[in-house]
């Protein structure tokens, strides 16, 4: 007979608390999943207020909510198109508040805010933002100077804006001899696929972590994929002029010797040629899919460029 | 000189006894974990926030023995009526609470010494699977001397919070000496507000009464340098060297404060 306070009876006493319990925690994850795994709430969202409340553990808390962004930004994206990024910049802004150096908060964050929806928050302002807040904090660094000219040409189409941003960065000590030329190309050639091919080529060379090198990469295959769609699509109307109508697929174009066999993205997914109204476009399987929003001409800045 | 270097040793002896020293395989722990941990949480900048990380904890593992045990230095002693076996030999009341400071000062550069280390360590192996020291994008380069500046004040900020737990520790309940330790350590921190309360009320004397506080109070935040030194900007050598000072004459009023009220309590 085994007696009370005995190892066994201990053990087996907490084997079967344990077990209770773990079994009433799987209960509560599958029958309110929805509930429990929400997490939109930020406790403190005036940066002022956090600052002081961190004394002097500003550094680590501004990394924690660096990573709670990068989570928040993570776990909408995933969400396919029904992502909603409201708590990215309050995020990004106390992170920035608490470590006014941490320049990978500014720069990220940046691309984050403005990527448009669904890949991100669609607010290319709030990404200008906060990178004039880095500026405001390190009126040295030339690096924002330069993501703000992006954003400008890239997100908002302003060339105007993106010349001046990247004039200003370029009279920066210590900022690459590139950036001046941008300013220049901004105003001759805003808009110019050649213009984006060399500046996301430079951001890929420049950029400090394997994330921006890959997002530059791709920018490169979506504008090299661009360009094989404009070449395409000069197949598709020598085809409709010869037959007078549009292909209704690849063969059509292979059969008639215009093609060579199907033509695929530099991802490797074939293109995809809409036989009702003869749009040619990556296919939704590509990972080049969605190709951006180009920028678009600017005539009245093109007008006034040097020949 | 040897009685309170005798004390100071008890003293470690005391909290090595008392598994002080276990707060370091936690904080190895931590840090090897976080480290492992950060390759799938973040988009680069793993160094920096291991730094941070490691400069954090030693601090607040730091202040977590300053003032758990600080409080206890004298009162236990009183509690354990221990104090009248002490007194009774040939022990000063003033080299009994220098060798109850030294001993726990003891106790928190060993604890700062071996966390360093560690923390040199996973920076190291961190740099080791990066493959290399220093990689431009980093703004100071993994196993960075600097660092030691940070942790030097680090260092700094707990003798002052170990001298202020001990002063309460003289005439205070545990748990009272432990809040107001923590609540000047905190205090420590908002000093520049009270430099500047012109600019929350109008009331002049309550200017004048917080700039007295200002200057009374021991101000903590100019030995914050983890940020600074983290990103690699300049820690000029004249404030290492005015905070050192301040430190050692802070101190040295608090040790003379708390001697002075254990030299007048009487244990009858």
């Amino acid at each position: 007979m085994t007696r009370p306070g005995h190892p066994v009876i201990f053990a087996s006493t907490l084997a079967v608390l344990m077990s209770l319990a773990l079994g009433v925690q799987l209960t509560r994850d599958r029958l309110y999943a929805q509930m429990l795994t929400e997490n939109r709430l930020m406790y403190v969202t005036s940066p002022k207020a956090m600052e002081k409340v961190a004394l002097s553990y500003d550094s680590i808390l501004a990394d924690v909510y660096w990573v709670r962004a990068l989570q928040h930004f993570g776990g909408e994206r995933l969400k396919e198109g029904n992502g909603q990024y409201d708590l990215l910049f309050p995020m990004l802004d106390l992170t920035t508040s608490l470590d006014p150096r941490f320049v990978v908060a500014y720069r990220f964050g940046a691309i984050f805010l403005a990527e448009a929806q669904p890949g991100g928050a669609g607010r290319p302002d709030l990404a200008i933002a906060l990178l004039k807040k880095g500026v405001a904090a390190n009126p040295e660094k030339w690096d924002y100077y330069h993501d703000i000219g992006f954003v400008y040409y890239w997100n908002l189409h302003d060339y105007k804006q993106a010349a001046e941003w990247f004039g200003r960065g370029g009279d920066l000590p210590g900022a690459p001899w590139w950036l001046k030329t941008y300013a220049g190309v901004m105003l001759a050639r805003g808009g110019d696929r050649q213009a984006s091919r060399q500046m996301w080529f430079q951001l890929g060379q420049t950029a400090n972590s394997d994330w921006l090198k890959q997002t530059a990469q791709l920018r490169l295959m979506q504008l090299a994929a661009l360009d094989t769609i404009d070449a395409l699509k000069r197949v598709r109307d020598t085809y409709a002029n010869r037959s007078g109508k549009l292909p209704e697929s690849w063969d059509q174009l292979i059969a008639a010797r215009l093609l060579r066999g199907v033509p695929v993205d530099p991802a490797g997914t074939p293109y995809t040629l809409n036989f009702a109204t003869g749009e040619i476009n990556v296919s939704g399987y590509s990972k080049l899919y969605p190709l951006p929003t180009e920028p678009a001409a600017a005539p009245e800045l093109a007008a006034t460029a040097p020949k | 000189m040897r009685v309170v270097a005798v004390i100071a040793i008890n003293v470690f002896r005391e909290s090595v006894r008392d598994k002080v020293l276990y707060n370091l395989v936690l904080f190895a722990v931590l840090l090897m974990g976080v480290s492992y941990l950060l390759g799938q949480l973040t988009a680069g900048n793993e160094i920096k926030i291991i730094k941070d990380l490691g400069l954090a904890a030693m601090s607040l593992f730091g202040l977590f023995i300053a003032v758990f045990i600080g409080i206890g230095l004298v009162s236990k002693e009183v509690d354990r009526r221990s104090i009248y076996a002490l007194l009774a030999k040939p022990i000063s009341r003033q080299q009994f609470i220098t060798g109850k400071y030294t001993g726990l000062v003891l106790t928190l550069l060993v604890n700062v010494t071996v966390m360093t280390l560690a923390f040199y360590a996973v920076l190291g192996a961190m740099a080791w699977k990066e493959g290399a020291w220093f990689q431009p994008h980093w703004e100071t380069p993994a196993l960075d001397p600097a660092l030691l500046k940070a942790i030097a004040m680090i260092f700094l900020q707990l003798m002052i919070v170990t001298a202020v737990a001990l002063l309460f520790s003289t005439f205070s309940s545990p748990m009272l000496a432990a809040a107001l330790t923590v609540g000047l350590y905190v205090v420590g921190h908002f000093n520049a507000d009270l430099k500047h309360f012109e600019n929350v009320v109008d009331s002049k004397p309550a200017v004048y009464l917080a700039r007295a506080l200002y200057y009374v109070l021991p101000n903590m935040a100019p030995f914050d340098i983890k940020a600074q030194v983290v990103h690699g900007a300049a820690v000029p050598n004249g404030v290492l060297m005015l905070n050192t000072a301040y430190a050692a004459l802070y101190i040295l009023a608090l040790v003379s404060a708390a001697t002075f009220i254990f030299i007048r309590r009487d244990f009858k």
